[in-house]
């Protein structure tokens, strides 16, 4: 009997866990923000991928960009997910903040976070707000331009514009490739903890840990480097 | 050596604390740290004023009583022991040391540096345990084969003692590494599969209630944990409950 009480009550406390929980718990927040970083990483390859060939190929760039800028799947599909997981990313982020913060409400008169953790692991908040700010300087350089020149001034399809477009923010104007650079180092400082954190978060801790690690590092350094150098690249060479 | 003590002094949980400056003379560096709170409280009746209060039960190092945030570090400077393993040769004549209780909406204050941690024991009640029918049936746990390296695993979870050291170091006063030890010990062995579902479902919606903050991998319970409980039990536990919660 004493079996089939606890048999019971467990059945209740797991149907009401499921059904409310999954949305709910700290683990599934975890996860979500896990996930929607992968997917930004992802993102970030492929843009970075993109970006480069304007560094050897204004032709190629132009024509991959030309295809971004037109396909249906990609502006139909893929560009609302994608906004939707940034979006996703930075509102989860801040609620994580705001309930951390209330899970300790008098705070320590001394506290030696550097001996036990890194920088970019306590102020991944910090990091991630910089990034929101970047992202409206990009948006308001790149993004809001192209919908204006498509969707409201209509213009005619042209697969030659996206490079000179590109290249014109940058040559010149040393403000705006140093705001890049910053924001740029911004993001491999959030990408240094956040990367590699985002495996443990969704389950996966063995043998092969050690060298996703040693990878997430080397992309957490490299992308961003690259991006930097794509922009003083242009400015320099324009 | 002579040290200069700050400490939260606070009457009760719903008193405003504060922190007292205690000067102290004669301070050996085999003295433990206990030792040195001990001598304090001795000067304290004295002089007539009430004693320090802190947590302390084996004093080895083996039960999680003792607890105290010493210079921003749970259990001090050095990793891998508890307050009570710290000697006061780590510290120099002259020293400064702030001494204040662990940190988190989860463990009020009662009292100076004492806080309660019955938030742990309500995390354990809902699920850390396997239910054996004790009829006269019992079957002899030693013939219950049990891979090594599993075996090893679930041992070295269990060596949680459940001091709070990993929530205090946590910046966001996350009681996850705790509750990963107590699911991972059994998730590990056949006796605890049978409960497995509902055992990580409800033992970690008992840790949200309590008010603990969220895990953001910074490793610093890990690093602070007296008894080296690791990271891999976290990333158990998100895989234990992921697989219940989609079972459902």
């Amino acid at each position: 009997m004493y079996l089939i009480n606890i048999k019971c009550t467990f059945g209740v406390n797991f149907k009401q866990i499921v059904m409310s929980g999954i949305s709910k718990t700290s683990i599934a927040r975890k996860f979500a923000m896990a996930l929607s970083g992968l997917f930004l990483v992802l993102f970030l390859a492929q843009h970075f991928t993109i970006n480069f060939t304007s560094v050897f190929s204004e032709d190629t760039f132009n024509e991959i960009s030309h295809f971004m800028g037109t396909n249906f799947l990609v502006q139909a599909v893929l560009q609302p997910v994608l906004i939707f997981g940034v979006v996703f990313h930075f509102i989860m982020g801040f609620i994580l903040e705001i309930q951390n913060n209330k899970a300790r409400v008098v705070k320590y008169k001394k506290y030696s976070g550097g001996a036990n953790s890194s920088w970019m692991s306590r102020n991944m908040i910090f990091s991630g707000a910089v990034i929101l700010l970047f992202l409206g300087l990009h948006f308001y350089d790149f993004w809001f331009p192209e919908i204006v020149h498509k969707y409201i001034e209509s213009h005619p399809e042209d697969a030659t514009r996206y490079y000179s477009e590109t290249v014109a923010k940058f040559a010149g104007d040393p403000i705006r490739t140093g705001l890049y650079a910053i924001s740029f180092i911004f993001l491999m400082l959030h990408l240094l903890h956040g990367f590699a954190s985002s495996f443990q978060s969704i389950g996966f801790n063995n043998k092969y840990s050690r060298a996703l690690t040693v990878f997430a590092k080397a992309f957490a350094v490299v992308i961003p480097l690259g991006f930097i150098f794509i922009a003083v690249f242009h400015y320099i060479n324009n | 050596m002579k040290l200069k003590l700050n400490i939260w002094r606070q009457e009760d949980a719903n008193a405003k604390g504060g922190f007292e400056t205690y000067d102290l003379d004669g301070i050996h560096g085999d003295m433990s740290f206990l030792e040195m709170l001990d001598i304090l409280n001795n000067e304290l009746v004295e002089k007539n004023v009430e004693p320090v209060e802190f947590d302390h039960d084996c004093r080895e190092g083996i039960c999680g009583m003792c607890s105290l945030q010493i210079n921003g570090e749970p259990h001090g400077p050095d990793k891998g022991i508890t307050t009570c393993q710290l000697h006061m040769r780590r510290f120099k004549d002259g020293d400064t040391i702030t001494i204040e209780p662990f940190r988190a909406k989860a463990f009020p204050v009662i009292r100076d540096l004492v806080v309660d941690r019955s938030s742990f024991d309500r995390i354990q009640h809902a699920g850390g345990y396997i239910s054996v029918n004790t009829s006269g049936n019992t079957q002899d746990a030693n013939s219950i084969p049990v891979e090594k390296e599993n075996a090893d695993l679930a041992f070295n979870a269990a060596t949680c003692i459940g001091c709070g050291a990993c929530v205090a170091a946590c910046k966001n006063a996350s009681a996850m590494l705790f509750t990963s030890a107590k699911v991972s010990q059994y998730a590990l062995l056949p006796q605890g599969e049978i409960e497995a579902t509902e055992r990580v479902l409800n033992m970690v919606h008992q840790m949200d209630n309590e008010g603990f903050g969220n895990c953001t991998n910074t490793g610093a319970c890990e690093l602070e944990c007296p008894k080296g409980i690791s990271l891999e039990n976290i990333a158990r536990m998100n895989r234990e409950y992921l697989s219940a919660s989609f079972k459902g």
